[in-house]
């Protein structure tokens, strides 16, 4: 009988990093079967040739560093960086552009920097926003959900799509994105509720007027409202199974609450408001999955706070007045820059090392 | 001759592994071999001083665009070099900054005049990256380090070799950036030669999407930083290989015993 002998807490739990991220991948399931429905099988497809290519990515990059392959895809944090980076693209995106994010999300931002644990940026978002630059137009084209095109896209028209950019009786993608309006024209094209919004609004609309829009048939955009409380049940599974703290979700959840009420008391025709914001994009999704990510995020609980107030501040920045429509992507990765200088700042102090103690004290404990 | 090699490429060696344990070569082209091998490889102005890099990351979007400002940069760095050389023994050395600075932005003067003469298009192309030639720390650089202490011979093959090396980089980093881009090489090649380099221009596939992030300066930075990693698993394993050589001449000894 050998004993387990660790510092302490001893009262613990022990989870592998491999327990860790299955959690999370499950936690996923209600956000994509959410999508699944409202975007039809193209969220699957990109699934599937997401996860292939990270772990093919993955066993070769092992292979090259010379460490053990078996180990490395068991620990199921090419899966996770997999399903986030699928599920962050337009469904019918064209095949390549997954397989280029997610090769180099895995090669580059993740095994370039030293594998597991040790990458700066978290890979998922870094390669969204390798694609987002890359290919603006592919990554762009968002389906408006189902019941507002009427047109049930399916699975073999989805695979069609995804190789060739058309149905096999050669509608175009820009075609499948037309939704009939009635009204002036015969049909748009339909985007995202935030682009739509993005979009009125340059053209000098206020936001009332956008919102009149066939798309926000509820409270934030069919369809991704649902997507979005989805991930939120989701994230809500991960804290209860303490995968992950609250301090990074709540904080980003309340400053961007907090930034958009005060945005819209100031200029409520112009700054979307509060149900927007949280219930619309990749909210719920960057909240709970992307900015938890162990390895990129700050590590003490005071920097965990600010780090989800500032990611919560950048994207309320950048999607008001920036140059994009949604900003979860570049929130996170400019937040993971700060997470170095977060944590030198909040790094908690030892039990008996109080400030400016340790200096007199000179060591005495 | 060779100890003040070693000497006034200290300031740059600090940097460079390689170099400190290469023995210079002697006689009279050792030093030309030393220079060609610091210039192209050892002391590689963009891989290893990492200078220049401002030009080097911003105008690379091409090969065309690469090539024209490598060359105009050589010729900047072998006049800068030839005439810091000349007027070395008169120059104070308190204001000899200065003295260099002004040389060398009378070069680019010189050079942009050219361009703008000559290959108007490339001129507009490259934009204010050629008066920002001056502010290129590799002239000035080889000014300080080698030019103001060796005669003007030397200094001009220096000039030569260094800007060699500084534009082979060049060309490296704007043809990967062009390729994995737009799947093209030598794109608007006729701006830097004449109306018949329309014909250079290779298509290798065609794209219906460029990839935009090679184009625009993240890839230039990704691009450098893979040049580099290759420059030091290349150099590492010729380390690794000189250090396996004597073992294995032993081991053949034993074996032709037996």
């Amino acid at each position: 009988m050998s004993f387990y002998i660790a510092s302490s807490p001893h009262a613990h739990q022990r989870r592998t990093t491999s327990d860790l991220m299955r959690i999370v991948a499950l936690a996923m399931i209600p956000g994509i079967i959410a999508q699944w429905y409202f975007f039809g099988w193209g969220v699957m497809l990109q699934i599937i040739l997401a996860v292939a290519t990270a772990y093919a990515a993955e066993a070769l990059c092992l292979q090259a560093r010379e460490r053990s392959s078996i180990q490395g895809l068991r620990d199921n944090t090419a899966l996770v960086t997999a399903l986030l980076l699928a599920v962050s693209i337009p469904p019918l995106a064209p095949w390549w552009v997954i397989v280029i994010g997610v090769a180099f999300s895995i090669v580059v931002v993740k095994h370039l920097y030293g594998g597991v644990g040790q990458n700066l940026f978290n890979p998922a978002m870094a390669g969204y926003v390798v694609l987002l630059i890359s290919f603006p137009v592919q990554m762009t084209s968002w389906l408006p959900p189902v019941d507002l095109t009427g047109n049930n896209i399916s699975l073999f028209e989805s695979i069609h799509l995804m190789l060739f950019q058309y149905t096999s009786q050669g509608y175009s993608v820009e075609q499948m994105r037309m939704v009939d309006t009635g009204a002036l024209f015969d049909a748009v094209v339909m985007a995202t509720p935030l682009d739509h919004i993005r979009s009125d609004l340059s053209q000098g609309l206020t936001l009332s007027e956008s919102l009149q829009a066939p798309i926000f048939g509820g409270i934030a955009g069919l369809g991704w409202q649902w997507v979005n409380l989805a991930y939120l049940a989701g994230g809500l599974i991960l804290l209860q199974q303490k995968v992950i703290q609250w301090h990074i979700p709540v904080s980003i959840l309340v400053a961007l609450a907090v930034f958009a009420g005060l945005g819209s008391a100031i200029a409520p025709d112009t700054l979307p408001g509060l149900d927007i914001h949280l219930l619309s994009g990749a909210t719920m999704i960057g909240a709970f999955f992307i900015a938890t990510d162990p390895v990129s995020a700050a590590t003490s609980n005071r920097g965990r706070l600010i780090y989800g107030v500032l990611i919560a501040l950048l994207i309320y920045v950048i999607r008001s007045f920036g140059g994009y429509p949604d900003a979860v992507a570049f929130a996170v990765l400019l937040a993971n820059l700060c997470v170095p200088i977060i944590d030198k700042y909040t790094k908690p102090v030892t039990y008996g090392h109080g400030k400016g103690r340790s200096k007199t004290a000179g060591g005495g404990h | 001759m060779s100890d003040n090699i070693a000497a006034t490429d200290s300031l740059a060696d600090s940097t460079a592994e390689g170099t400190t344990d290469t023995t210079p070569s002697t006689g009279r082209w050792g030093e030309y071999t030393d220079l060609t091998r610091n210039g192209l490889w050892d002391n590689n102005p963009a891989l290893v001083q990492l200078l220049g890099l401002c030009p080097l990351l911003a105008v690379t979007g091409t090969v065309t665009n690469a090539l024209g400002l490598g060359i105009a940069t050589m010729l900047v760095l072998i006049g800068s070099n030839v005439t810091v050389s000349l007027v070395r023994n008169f120059v104070p050395s308190e204001i000899r900054i200065p003295v260099f600075v002004m040389v060398i932005a009378t070069f680019v003067t010189l050079i942009e005049l050219f361009m703008h003469a000559f290959t108007y298009g490339l001129f507009m192309a490259l934009g204010i990256f050629i008066p920002l030639i001056v502010t290129n720390c590799a002239i000035i650089g080889r000014a300080e380090a080698y030019a103001s202490k060796n005669p003007w011979q030397l200094s001009a093959y220096d000039g030569f070799i260094m800007g060699l090396g500084f534009t082979l980089v060049l060309v490296l980093l704007g043809a990967m950036r062009e390729i994995i881009g737009q799947g093209t090489l030598f794109d608007g090649a006729q701006l830097l030669l004449g109306e018949w380099a329309t014909s250079l221009r290779i298509e290798l596939f065609a794209v219906d999407y460029p990839m935009l992030l090679a184009i625009l300066p993240p890839g230039a930075f990704l691009g450098m930083g893979f040049i580099i990693a290759a420059k030091n698993w290349i150099d590492q394993r010729r380390e690794q290989q000189r250090k396996q050589a004597p073992a294995q001449k032993a081991q053949r000894a034993r074996v032709t015993s037996q």
